[in-house]
């Protein structure tokens, strides 16, 4: 890599756009070059410098309402939450979802295998030590990384505060396709979270099921089917559940 | 400026199903079009007519995130604007005034002060970089759009959001010292 190629380079590392592989390639030119180190010390600072909740503008609050008032008025009764289902599952299936109904989307003993799938695949990262593709504690860096990996952007929250530490994310099988996994620790813990695109699922409330002494949380919400594995106790698992969705609500 | 007028009566599942997809990034439409508009009320107005837009032609999104997708339809608003008269030129003084929304707890007075200065000094030196670079640069920064999702709102290839951002960061680098140097 040369000094005009770091140059553009540096800041998809610092906007933590790179792969491994060129991530490295540009460290390592880096770390051989003090010209190009300058320049990347001289990009930090400046991002230490801009404060982005500072820098935004929030809008008046009569521009909410004066486009409200532009769309045409809802019909009664219809709930937020039927609304957000009724999209997942597209304007076909939207009728269902607002009156509260629903929908099976697996069979049980589809249901089965996969609960199986999941721990075998938890199980495979711990041992394989392939636990994390791309690893950080920051959601910033985590969630762009699944871009162009998968068609579909996993939720990345950051639960430090509530007391599960963000590790990284990697990607993964699971029913023989492509799945992101959010990868999440409380204390010794191992939490991995897997994500699977469902178009057309609808929202479905937290089930908790064990296998193996494995504890596994799996719902649904937003078009997205997601398990939480762990060796956890079920309580703290479905804790972090909980946390997870309030924080995706927000 | 903007074109007028109401929506038509129609579909009211389908205004619910947009205003919670659409309305939560309201403050990311409206920051943008701050610093691609120049004044408060050519933003707002520009935000307007991107939801109306963005509500007409719903049917055509194909789901994923929407918030790349009202960004640039917000773009493409406001360099129309921009082609009708209202300049794409960034601040006025009194614009300056606008207090900050985040404050640091605990700070002295005379810390709030410095920050607030040191804010309103980026915004000033954000607002005056070339359009082209402008957009990269708060579309990265402030509202943390990936660099795929910056080429769709660009419609350009992701080398071009990599080489803007490069070009974009060292003019505000630069911009940044001199202010510090020259202003503190």
């Amino acid at each position: 890599m040369n000094c005009d190629e770091a140059n553009v380079m540096m800041h998809a590392l610092i906007d933590g756009e790179l792969d491994a592989g060129h991530a490295r390639e540009v460290e390592s030119h880096v770390a051989g070059c003090e010209a190009c180190a300058r320049e990347l010390r001289g990009f930090q600072e400046l991002r230490r410098s801009m404060n982005p909740a500072a820098l935004r503008h929030a809008a008046p609050a009569g521009l909410r309402a004066h486009i409200v008032g532009r769309l045409p008025a809802p019909r009664a009764g219809a709930s937020r939450r039927a609304m957000i289902g009724g999209f997942a599952a597209g304007a076909g299936l939207s009728a269902i979802a607002a009156t509260g109904l629903l929908v099976m989307v697996m069979r049980a003993d589809d249901q089965k295998r996969v609960l199986s799938e999941v721990v075998s695949a938890h199980l495979r990262s711990l041992q394989a030590q392939h636990l994390i593709d791309v690893g950080s504690s920051d959601q910033h860096t985590v969630k762009p990384w699944f871009n162009g990996r998968l068609d579909v952007a996993p939720p990345v929250v950051d639960l430090t505060a509530q007391g599960f530490t963000l590790i990284g994310g990697r990607l993964d099988t699971l029913d023989a396709k492509p799945a992101a996994v959010i990868v999440y620790r409380r204390r010794q813990h191992v939490i991995n979270l897997f994500c699977e695109p469902a178009p057309g699922s609808m929202r479905r409330a937290a089930s908790m099921e064990s296998l193996h002494g494995y504890n596994v949380r799996r719902w649904s919400e937003n078009g997205l089917n997601l398990w939480a594995v762990s060796d956890l106790n079920a309580e703290e698992l479905s804790e972090f559940g909980e946390k997870f969705e309030a924080a995706l609500r927000q | 400026m903007m074109a007028g007028g109401t929506i038509e009566a129609g579909d009211g599942g389908k205004a619910e199903r947009f205003k919670v997809l659409a309305l939560p990034h309201l403050d990311d439409a409206y920051t943008l079009a701050r610093y691609l508009m120049r004044s408060a009320s050519d933003a707002d107005d520009a935000v307007q007519e991107c939801y109306l837009r963005a509500f007409r032609h719903f049917d055509t999104f194909r789901g994923g995130p929407i918030k790349p997708w009202l960004m640039a339809i917000l773009r493409n608003v406001c360099h129309a604007a921009h082609a009708g008269g209202a300049r794409l030129v960034f601040t006025t003084d009194d614009e300056l005034q606008a207090p900050p929304l985040w404050r640091e707890p605990g700070d002295t007075p005379e810390q709030a002060m410095s920050r607030r200065q040191e804010t309103d000094t980026m915004r000033r030196l954000i607002g005056e970089l070339p359009a082209e670079f402008r957009e990269v640069i708060v579309l990265r920064e402030i509202n943390d759009l990936s660099y795929r999702d910056i080429a769709t709102v660009i419609e350009a290839p992701i080398g071009t959001v990599m080489s803007r951002l490069a070009r974009g960061r060292a003019l505000l680098r630069d911009a940044w010292r001199a202010a510090e140097g020259g202003g503190a």
